[in-house]
C-alpha cells in the first residue's frame, strides 16, 4: 500500500505545483489546498500504513492490543489539517484583498510591491 | 560583577529621563556611575595585584555550555580601571560640551551603552560572551560616529567604521570558535593554559590569521587604519574616549589577552612586529603631515597601537611590561589631548593648528594641561610617557629577532612624535597670536577642564612616582600578558644608556622637525599622490562592488513574478536531490502492490481523477467540487488504515473548506487562459519532475528506517500516566501540549489576521 | 454583492433548528471523551463550529451570533488562556512546565471520576478552534453584506 500511496502522493504534488505555475491566483489557491493534502499523505505513508488498529487502549486495559497504527503521526497531521485550513483561510482571504487592489486576477499585475 | 557591567545599560535605560530632569548638571549625574564602577574595580586591586585572578560564573545558556563568566585578572583590571575612570570624565565633559545639543540624552544613552560594552569585552572570560561584547563595541561606536546624522559625512565615517570592524569581527568570530574546537573550552581561563596544544595545532596558522584580522581592524593597524582617522567625525568626548583610550585598544587588548596561548612563536612574533612597527610609522608620519587638531591626534593614537601590536609580538618580559606602561601612559595623555582638542574648538573655533597661535593668554590653564599631556607624549623626562619610551627603547633592541629594522622604525617614530608633541603642546599657545573663528572670552568650564588636569597631571605624577602603579596593576597586567610573573620593574632614572642617548638624539631632531613643520610638509607633499592607490581607495572599490552586484542579483532573482520563484526553488531542489542520489549511488527501493484492496484501489483512483479534474477544468465550482472530492478521498484513506481522529478532522476541515470558498472564491473573476500552451508544457513538465521525485523519495524513505519512532513510549505510557485510551488525544493534549499550544497560536493568529485585513479595509471604505 | 446568504429553504430553517442543540451537545460529549475514544478538543471544535455555521447558512448571521452568545474574538482569548494556564500547576510542583496533573474523586453515581490538566487544555484547544472557525466565517460571511 505504501507503494500505491506514493505514487498518489507524487500525483497530488505535481497537480499541486501545475496550479501555483498559473498566473491566476484562483489556481493559486486550489494548488495550496492540493499540496497540504499531498504533504498531510506523505506523512501518514512515511509512519507506515496498519488496517483497524487504531491508537487506542481498550477499555480496562493499560496496553493497546498488538501492533496499532503510529499516533504520533496522526497527532501531527490532525494538527496540520486545522493549521492548514487557518492558513488556507489567511491566504484566501489576503489574495481577496490583493485582487480588490490590483483588480486583476493576473500574478503578472502583481509584481509590483508600490501598488 | 553582572551587575557592575551590566548597570551601564541599565542606566542607558534611562539616561534621557535623567538628563531632562537635571538639565545642564546631568553630565555630573550620570558620571557618578564610572565613578562608583572605577571605585568598585579599585577594591580588586590588592587581590589582583599579589597575582590573584578572580573568575565569577553565572549560567547564560547551559544547553550550548555558555556561561556569562568573567575574569579579574592585572590586563583586565587595568583596562576595566582606564575605561572606568576615563569614562567619568568623558561623561562629566560631554555634559558641558554639547550643553543644549538636542540629542544629548541619546549621547548619553549611547556612550554609557558603550561604556558598558567595553567593560564587558574585557572582563569576558567566555569566548561567545567576549565576541558579543565585542559587536556591540562596534556597533555602539558606529552609532556615536555617526552622531551627527545629518552630515553626510558623519554617516560615511560611521559606516565605514562598521564596515571595517565587523567584518574582521566575522573573522575573529571563526578563530574564536576554532580556538575553543581545538582546546575544548570557550573559557579565556582554560585556553589561556593550553597555549602548546594550540601552537601545535594544525590550525594554529589559521587561527592565528582569523584572530589578528578581527584585532587589526579594531585596532586600526596597516593597512586598515584609514578608518580610524575618518571616525574623527564623532563629538570630540567620543573621540577622546572610543578612539584613543578604550574602543581602538580592544584589538590590543585581546592580542594582549591571547599572548600567552597564541603567541611565542616566529609567525605572531613577524606578523605583529611587522605590521605594528609599520602602522606605528604610517601613523606618526600621517600625523605629523595633518593639520587638522583631531587628525593630528587621530593619526598619533594609530602610532600608539602600532608600538603596543609590535611590543606585543617582540613578547619579551621587557617588551611586555613596555607595553603595559605605554598603554597607560598613552590612555591618560591621549585622553587629556583629545579634551583639550575640544576645549580649543569649543572655546576658539579652531579644528586646525595652523588657524591657532597665542591663545596662552586667553586659555591659561588649558595650556599648562596641554603642555604637561604633550610633554609626555613626547616622551620627556620626567613624564610617564618618558619612562615607557624608555622601555619600548630597550624592549626592541633586544627584541630576539627583528630588532634592526624595529629600532630603526621605533627611533624614526620618536622622533617624529616629539615633532607631533611639539605641534599639540606648543603650537596653539606660544608665538604670536593667530586670529581665531571664536575670540575666547574665558577659561573653559570646570567640567571640561577636571579631565584634562587630571589625566595630564597622573601622567606627571606616574613618571615622578613611579612605584606607584608599578609593583600592583602593571606588573599584574603584565605577568597577565606574559603568561608568568614578569621580573622587570620601571625606574624613572636608568643612567646613562643608550635608550637614554636614543631619547636626546629623537628630542633634538622631532625639535628640529618641528621649528621647520611647514616646510617638512610641503617636503614630504608628494606622498598625497599615493593616496590614490591606498587602502581606502580599495575599500571604496569593493564598496561599489557590493552594490552592484546587490542591484545584479535583485534584478535577476528578485523579479517579483512568483512562478519564477518557484520555479528557481523546485529546479535546485530537484538539481540537487538528483545529484545527491547519484553521489549516493541511486536508491533502494522496495516496491510491492501486494494486499491492496479493491475498494482502496478505488478510493486512490477517484482521488487522483478528482486531483486531475480540479486541474483542468475551466469552471471555479467544477474545481472546488473535485476539490471536495479529493478531501473525502483522503479522508476515507485516513480511516480505513486506522486513523479515525484523523479521518473525522479531515472530513470537517474539508466541509467548512468549502464553506470558506464559497464565501470568497465566487467574489473573484473566472479562471483566464492567461498562458501560452508552450509554457503549459513546460510547467507541466516541472511539476511532473517534481511529483515523481517526491514519490520516489516516498518509496526510498518507506524502505529504509534509521531510529525507532518515540511512538514505542507513548504507546506504551498513554493509559498508565496519560490516563488516556485515545492514544492520539493524550499525545496532543498531554506528551506534546506546549507543541500543540503552540499550534492553536498558529491558528488564532491566522483568525485574526483574517479578521484584521477584512476589517481595516472597511475602515478604509467609511473613509 | 448583495446576494442572500441565507438559503431560502422551509425544511433546512427547521431541520438546524433541531440539529444545532443535538449538534452542540454532541460536540461537548466529543470533547469530554475525547481522552478515551476518537474526539477531543479539535475534533469537537470543529464539530461545533460546522453546526454554527450550518446555521448561519440556514438563519442568518445574526441568529448565529446570537447562539454563540459570545464574540468570537473572546473565545480565541479565553481558549489560548486556559491552554496556557493549564500549564501552570506543574510549576508550583517544581515539575517542567505542561506536566500534566491530576486529582481523582469519587462521585456518588459516576463512580471515579479523574480530572487533570489536560482536560483544561482540550477545552483551551476546544474554544480556540470554535472561536478561529467561527472568526473567520463570521467575518467573510459579514464581508458578504
Amino acid at each position: 500500500m505504501e507503494t500505491l500511496m506514493a505514487f498518489v502522493v507524487g500525483g497530488l504534488f505535481a497537480a499541486a505545483i501545475y496550479m501555483m505555475l498559473r498566473r491566476s491566483i484562483v489556481k493559486l489557491v486550489i494548488g495550496l489546498i492540493l499540496l497540504s493534502n499531498g504533504a498531510n499523505l506523505l506523512l501518514f505513508t512515511q509512519a507506515g500504513m496498519l488496517r483497524g488498529a487504531p491508537p487506542l487502549v481498550p477499555l480496562g486495559a493499560t496496553q493497546p492490543e498488538g501492533v496499532v497504527a503510529d499516533p504520533l503521526a496522526q497527532a501531527l497531521i490532525l494538527t496540520a489539517i486545522v493549521i492548514g485550513f487557518g492558513v488556507l483561510a489567511f491566504a484566501v482571504v489576503l489574495i481577496h484583498r490583493a485582487y480588490e487592489v490590483v483588480e486583476a486576477d493576473d500574478m503578472d499585475q502583481m509584481k509590483d510591491t508600490d501598488t | 560583577m553582572l551587575l557592575a557591567i551590566l548597570s551601564g545599560f541599565l542606566l542607558a535605560t534611562v539616561a534621557p529621563a535623567v538628563h531632562r530632569q537635571t538639565g545642564m548638571n546631568s553630565g555630573w549625574v550620570l558620571a557618578i556611575l564610572p565613578a562608583a564602577l572605577f571605585l568598585y574595580f579599585l577594591s580588586f586591586l590588592p587581590a589582583v595585584g599579589s597575582g590573584e585572578s578572580i573568575v565569577i560564573s553565572y549560567p547564560w545558556v547551559p544547553g550550548l555550555d555558555i556561561q556569562l563568566s568573567f575574569l579579574v585578572d592585572g590586563l583586565s583590571l587595568l583596562f576595566a580601571l582606564l575605561i572606568s575612570g576615563i569614562g567619568f570624565f568623558i561623561v562629566a565633559y560631554a555634559g558641558r560640551y554639547l550643553e543644549g545639543h538636542k540629542d544629548l540624552g541619546r549621547f548619553y544613552v549611547l556612550i554609557l551603552s558603550f561604556m558598558a560594552s567595553m567593560l564587558g569585552l574585557v572582563l569576558s572570560d567566555n569566548l561567545i560572551s567576549l565576541f558579543v561584547f565585542w559587536e556591540l563595541t562596534s556597533i555602539t561606536s558606529y552609532l556615536l560616529i555617526g552622531f551627527n546624522h545629518e552630515d553626510a559625512t558623519a554617516r560615511r565615517s560611521a559606516l565605514q567604521g562598521l564596515f571595517v570592524t565587523v567584518g574582521g569581527g566575522l573573522a575573529l568570530l571563526t578563530g574564536l570558535v576554532m580556538m575553543a574546537v581545538v582546546t575544548g573550552s570557550y573559557e579565556l581561563s582554560e585556553i589561556l593554559s593550553s597555549g602548546d596544544a594550540l601552537r601545535d595545532h594544525g590550525w594554529y596558522v589559521a587561527i592565528v590569521l582569523l584572530v589578528l584580522l578581527g584585532c587589526f581592524t579594531k585596532s586600526a593597524q596597516v593597512p586598515f587604519h584609514f578608518w580610524l582617522p575618518r571616525a574623527m567625525a564623532a563629538p570630540t568626548p567620543v573621540s577622546a574616549y572610543l578612539h584613543s583610550a578604550t574602543m581602538v585598544k580592544a584589538g590590543v587588548y585581546l592580542m594582549a589577552r591571547l599572548n600567552p596561548s597564541l603567541g611565542a612563536t616566529d609567525l605572531w612574533l613577524i606578523l605583529l612586529g611587522v605590521f605594528g612597527a609599520l602602522t606605528m610609522f604610517t601613523g606618526v608620519f600621517m600625523s605629523i603631515r595633518s593639520t587638522g587638531v583631531k587628525q593630528v591626534l587621530a593619526y598619533s593614537t594609530v602610532m600608539a597601537l602600532g608600538t603596543l601590536t609590535m611590543l606585543i609580538g617582540v613578547g619579551t618580559d621587557t617588551a611586555i611590561m613596555a607595553a603595559m606602561a605605554f598603554l597607560l601612559a598613552h590612555s591618560l595623555y591621549k585622553g587629556a589631548l583629545f579634551l583639550i582638542a575640544g576645549i580649543l574648538d569649543h572655546e576658539a573655533g579652531c579644528k586646525d593648528f595652523l588657524q591657532t597661535g597665542g591663545l596662552r593668554h586667553a586659555l591659561p590653564i588649558t595650556a599648562t594641561f596641554a603642555a604637561i599631556a604633550a610633554l609626555s607624549l613626547g616622551g620627556v623626562i620626567p613624564m610617564f610617557g618618558f619612562v615607557a619610551k624608555e622601555l619600548l627603547f630597550e624592549a626592541v633592541l633586544e627584541a630576539p629577532s627583528l630588532s634592526g629594522l624595529l629600532s630603526l622604525l621605533t627611533v624614526a617614530s620618536a622622533i617624529l612624535v616629539v615633532a607631533v608633541a611639539a605641534v599639540v603642546g606648543i603650537k596653539p599657545y606660544w608665538g604670536p597670536r593667530v586670529e581665531t573663528p571664536k575670540t575666547p572670552h574665558h577659561e573653559a568650564p570646570p567640567a571640561m577642564l577636571a579631565g584634562p588636569a587630571v589625566l595630564a597631571s597622573l601622567g606627571l605624577l606616574f613618571g615622578v612616582g613611579v612605584a606607584m602603579v608599578d609593583r600592583g596593576l602593571l606588573s599584574a597586567a603584565a605577568g597577565a600578558v606574559y603568561g608568568s610573573p614578569v621580573e622587570t620593574y620601571l625606574s624613572l632614572w636608568h643612567g646613562f644608556n643608550l635608550p637614554l642617548m636614543l631619547s636626546l638624539l629623537s628630542l633634538v631632531l622631532g625639535l628640529t622637525i618641528y621649528f621647520n613643520w611647514d616646510r617638512f610638509r610641503t617636503a614630504t607633499g608628494f606622498m598625497d599622490d599615493l593616496k590614490r592607490f591606498g587602502p581606502e581607495r580599495a575599500y571604496d572599490k569593493s564598496m561599489d562592488g557590493l552594490v552592484s552586484i546587490s542591484e545584479w542579483q535583485t534584478r535577476v532573482l528578485q523579479n517579483g513574478y512568483l512562478r519564477y520563484y518557484l520555479l528557481t526553488i523546485l529546479l535546485s531542489t530537484v538539481a540537487l536531490v538528483t545529484f545527491s542520489i547519484a553521489r549516493a549511488g541511486g536508491l533502494e527501493i522496495q516496491m510491492s502492490l501486494a494486499g491492496v484492496r479493491i475498494q482502496e484501489l478505488a478510493i486512490v483512483a477517484v482521488l487522483l481523477l478528482a486531483a486531475l479534474v480540479s486541474v483542468t477544468t475551466s469552471s471555479r465550482l467544477g474545481a472546488v467540487a473535485s476539490l471536495g472530492a479529493v478531501g473525502f478521498s483522503v479522508a476515507l484513506i485516513y480511516v480505513l488504515f486506522s486513523a479515525a481522529d484523523v479521518g473525522i478532522t479531515q472530513v470537517l476541515v474539508e466541509t467548512l473548506t468549502v464553506i470558506m470558498l464559497v464565501l470568497v472564491l465566487f467574489r473573484l473573476p473566472g479562471f483566464l487562459g492567461l498562458t501560452p500552451q508552450a509554457l503549459r508544457i513546460r510547467d507541466a513538465v516541472v511539476a511532473l519532475a517534481f511529483g515523481v521525485m517526491v514519490a520516489l523519495l516516498s518509496l526510498a524513505a518507506s524502505s529504509t528506517r534509521f531510529a525507532d519512532s518515540i511512538s514505542e513510549y507513548f504507546i506504551r505510557e498513554s493509559e498508565p500516566s496519560g490516563f488516556g485510551r485515545n492514544i492520539v488525544n493524550v499525545i496532543l493534549v498531554d506528551f506534546r501540549a506546549l507543541d500543540t499550544l503552540g499550534e492553536i497560536v498558529v491558528l488564532a493568529l491566522a483568525a485574526v489576521g483574517v479578521y484584521a485585513m477584512i476589517k481595516l479595509r472597511a475602515e478604509d471604505n467609511r473613509k | 454583492m448583495t446576494r442572500e446568504l441565507n438559503i431560502q429553504s422551509l425544511i433546512l430553517r427547521s431541520a438546524s433548528q433541531l440539529l444545532l442543540p443535538l449538534l452542540l451537545m454532541f460536540s461537548i460529549f466529543l470533547l469530554l471523551r475525547g481522552h478515551d475514544e476518537p474526539g477531543g478538543g479539535f475534533i469537537a471544535g470543529l464539530v461545533a463550529a460546522s453546526a454554527i455555521a450550518l446555521h448561519m447558512f440556514a438563519q442568518d448571521i445574526h441568529q448565529a451570533k446570537r447562539v454563540l452568545y459570545a464574540d468570537p474574538r473572546d473565545l480565541v482569548g479565553w481558549g489560548l488562556v486556559f491552554g496556557v494556564i493549564s500549564g501552570v500547576p506543574a510549576i508550583f510542583k517544581g515539575q517542567a512546565f505542561f506536566t500534566s496533573q491530576w486529582l481523582e474523586f469519587t462521585m456518588p453515581i459516576l463512580g471515579k471520576i479523574k480530572v487533570g490538566t489536560p482536560l483544561i487544555f482540550d477545552i483551551g484547544v476546544y474554544l480556540v478552534v470554535v472561536g478561529s472557525v467561527l472568526l473567520i466565517l463570521l467575518t467573510l460571511a459579514e464581508a458578504e453584506d
